[in-house]
């Protein structure tokens, strides 16, 4: 990833802010000391970072890492549910972050799983952060390659570093970053190791520091993607402002019933409704505050 | 476009797609995934995958061993919990109770506070709410952690995998058994969690059942029930270990009633076939143990005990009233209570004790409290033991309480532990069925079955022990 130095921030300096040279300014060590836990005070939010990934990857520790509130963390799948809510405050942005119940797929029909991708899809976060699991990469990049069909908004936390390492796994994050073309960060969010990296890393992708590459969604047959993007040209024209209409063209071609549904009850238009709204709003408290 | 249209178009395309054209997209997402991790991660095969973790799985998910170590250990939990709780609690009851009630009582009679304060306040909202922390907070505190520990350590989902062929016989789906353990905390929880089962049809069996994992609130219940009545059977280095065999045992039979009740819908309103799904076993985690032990007593054992004391404070003050407005003589308690009575010894219980269930509908965890309260006034009338005398609070431990005042029996103390496995849920869990099913007919069914079942398994053992001669 390229971590570019943090361009002087607008917004009003919190009480630790004496004024930092610029190669402090990008020292991790400094920027978590920059963190302020806002718990469930997510009134008010600059930034929406979603939590997703597959069960038991480290999810809910992650957010309690960054919210420094107590969600349940349990050692089993399935512990988070319904969707948590918290909120920190990086160098002056607010964040609201929304943990996500674990998902394998974005494909599935469980009520905790659905809910975990209809946030995804329609609630448009700004930043996703996949938090994955590394000792067993390759089936949780199954989900990540899924995401990043969606978005492109994605920071992966590559959770659960230190059991990797004692199982004699090492990863390539560098290339792995490249490959997927979003930032890649190592995490052991247990030990509250590689927090302060991946604050930074969500904060350069939520304000658009990073440049990340858009990844060549998966390759479809010609004929395939002749329909598709068919398809997303009508959504498109029909719900302006969707943000993944390939996405959901694809769901349509699939014969998927909820998608179906959301097109025939116009949920689809509704979300993206509620979408405008929140950028109303968010434009808004911006005025106010400058 | 409209939206109609959209669709019309989508199935037109779909028609000139290659069949399984879905399947290529997903397998092409799979080959890319395997590239990828091809590329950038290298394992080193000889301190790949070391074998502690199997060997643990070998013996904690064996077709044999995987259920007598699930035995052992749950009883090993409730056994620490029973014999660690007994000081603290005599400790805490000497001082909120005993040492506390008579000094405070001595502080406002001295004040000159009008009788029906003193009694409203301190014989009611006082003695209520020391008592709930006198009976809860020792066990919660030792057993909240503990199983915490071994939800940390990763050993819930091995018990799910040990259960997960039961639960398939019995019609239900294998994720209820992970449900089922929410519930041993809070079937609110518990009902909520049925969200990680996809048929709609197992998930209502996960639902309606999930009210025989005994929660929060009636572990106390459980085992003060086991220590007083069940432990003192034996000689005394025993009276441990039995009185926690006895709580094993309602457990255990809370798993038995879950899986025949899961069996009986499953083969009537809520046929259909069982569910394939698949369980991921985490990896065992060393546990962080003394966070664990701070977090789940501060999140954990200070919420519910909260939340019993928000509950207790109001039902103390109820139970002060009742049994101190009058209607033509008697309290309106004692109308209640005698009322109730027939019911209540059918059952192998009696009048204080339905009468006390009517009180705790928010919150079982103000069921002890409110019975003792209920027996110390109304006890020695209604049951005319030690002649209609009041007992004083000194002399007045739970035991003496119920045995002296109230005449219970062994057969009371059981009938009540089955009564507390199977009775209807507390409102909020009944409130968050409502909520996940949306139906009114499930809610009440979720309701009322549990207590129909509770009613008839205590009337039949009432009768047999009766029959028997046993009391």
């Amino acid at each position: 990833m390229s971590v570019e130095l943090p361009m002087p921030l607008s917004k009003a300096p919190g009480p630790s802010d004496s004024p930092p040279g610029h190669a402090c300014g990008s020292c991790a060590v400094f920027n978590v000391a920059n963190l302020e836990r806002l718990g469930v005070n997510t009134a008010s939010s600059d930034f929406v970072i979603a939590l997703a990934g597959n069960p038991n990857t480290g999810k809910s520790t992650v957010f309690n890492a960054l919210t420094g509130l107590r969600q349940h963390v349990g050692n089993w799948p399935g512990t988070t549910v319904v969707r948590a809510e918290g909120a920190f405050r990086h160098q002056g942005a607010a964040y609201k972050v929304v943990d996500l119940p674990g998902t394998y797929s974005l494909l599935s029909s469980s009520s905790d799983e659905h809910a975990a991708c209809d946030f995804l899809l329609f609630g448009d976060p700004d930043v996703t952060v996949v938090v994955v699991d590394a000792t067993r990469l390759e089936r949780n990049l199954n989900l990540v390659l899924q995401i990043l069909q969606i978005t492109n908004r994605v920071v992966i936390a590559l959770n659960l570093m230190d059991e990797a390492q004692r199982h004699g796994i090492s990863i390539d994050t560098r290339h792995l970053s490249r490959e997927l073309g979003v930032p890649v960060v190592p995490t052991s969010a247990r030990k509250g190791r590689g927090i302060p990296e991946l604050l930074e890393a969500i904060a350069q992708v939520a304000q658009g520091r990073t440049a990340l590459k858009a990844r060549t969604t998966a390759r479809l047959a010609p004929v395939v993607e002749r329909s598709v993007s068919t398809l997303a040209g009508q959504l498109s024209a029909e719900f302006p402002g969707l943000a993944n209409s390939r996405w959901v063209a694809l769901r349509l071609l699939e014969g998927d019933p909820s998608t179906e549904r959301a097109v025939r009850d116009g949920s689809l238009g509704d979300v993206d409704r509620q979408h405008s709204a929140r950028q109303r709003a968010l434009e808004a408290a911006e005025r106010t505050a400058s | 476009m409209s939206a109609p249209r959209i669709l019309e178009s989508a199935t037109r395309l779909r028609a000139e797609l290659p069949r399984g054209f879905a399947d290529d997209v997903v397998a092409s997402i799979y080959d890319d995934a395997e590239r990828i991790v091809r590329h950038s991660v290298t394992s080193d095969s000889k301190r790949a995958r070391l074998g502690m973790d199997q060997v643990l799985d070998r013996a904690l998910t064996h077709r044999v061993w995987g259920f007598v170590v699930m035995g052992v250990l749950f009883y090993g939990v409730f056994w620490f919990t029973i014999v660690g709780a007994a000081l603290p609690s005599d400790l805490l009851y000497t001082l909120l109770v005993d040492k506390g009630h008579s000094s405070l009582r001595g502080l406002f009679v001295d004040l000159g506070a009008a009788p029906w304060m003193t009694g409203l306040l301190i014989d009611g909202v006082y003695l209520g709410t020391v008592w709930v922390v006198a009976v809860m907070l020792p066990p919660m505190a030792i057993f909240f952690p503990l199983f915490t520990l071994l939800e940390d350590f990763g050993y819930l989902p091995r018990v799910a995998f040990n259960l997960d062929r039961v639960f398939a016989k019995s019609g239900a789906h294998g994720n209820q058994s992970l449900t089922m353990m929410m519930g041993y905390g809070c079937n609110a929880a518990g009902v909520t969690a049925t969200r990680i089962i996809d048929s709609p049809r197992e998930r209502l069996i996960a639902t309606i059942t999930n009210n025989f994992s005994i929660c929060n609130g009636r572990w106390p219940t459980l085992i003060l029930m086991g220590t007083i009545f069940v432990g003192t059977l034996v000689p005394a280095p025993l009276a441990g270990l039995v009185a926690a065999g006895a709580v094993v045992a309602v457990a255990v039979l809370g798993i038995v009633t879950t899986l025949l009740v899961s069996w009986v819908l499953s083969r009537t309103v809520l046929r259909g076939e069982t569910s394939v799904y698949t369980l991921e076993l985490p990896p065992y985690r060393r546990p962080q143990v003394w966070r664990t032990i701070y977090i789940s007593l501060v999140d954990r054992t200070l919420k519910v005990l909260r939340r019993a004391l928000v509950m207790a404070a109001p039902a103390g003050a109820v139970i002060w009233l009742i049994s101190n407005v009058t209607v033509s003589g008697p309290s309106l308690a004692a109308h209640l209570v005698r009322a109730m009575d027939p019911l209540g010894m059918t059952l192998g219980l009696n009048g204080i004790i339905l009468l006390a269930y009517l009180v705790a509908i928010p919150a079982n965890e103000i069921i002890i409290p409110t019975i003792l309260m209920l027996t110390m006034t109304l006890g020695p009338l209604q049951y005319g033991v030690q002649g209609g005398v009041m007992l004083d609070l000194p002399e007045a431990q739970a035991g003496t309480v119920l045995i002296q005042a109230g005449g219970w029996t062994l057969l009371t103390a059981i009938n009540l532990m089955l009564f507390s496995m199977l009775h209807n849920p507390c409102s909020t869990t009944v409130l968050t069925i409502w909520k996940e099913t949306g139906s009114l007919k499930w809610t009440a069914t979720a309701t009322f079955l549990p207590l129909a079942l509770a009613f008839a398994v205590t009337a039949t053992t009432a009768s047999v022990a009766r029959l028997a001669g046993w009391v």
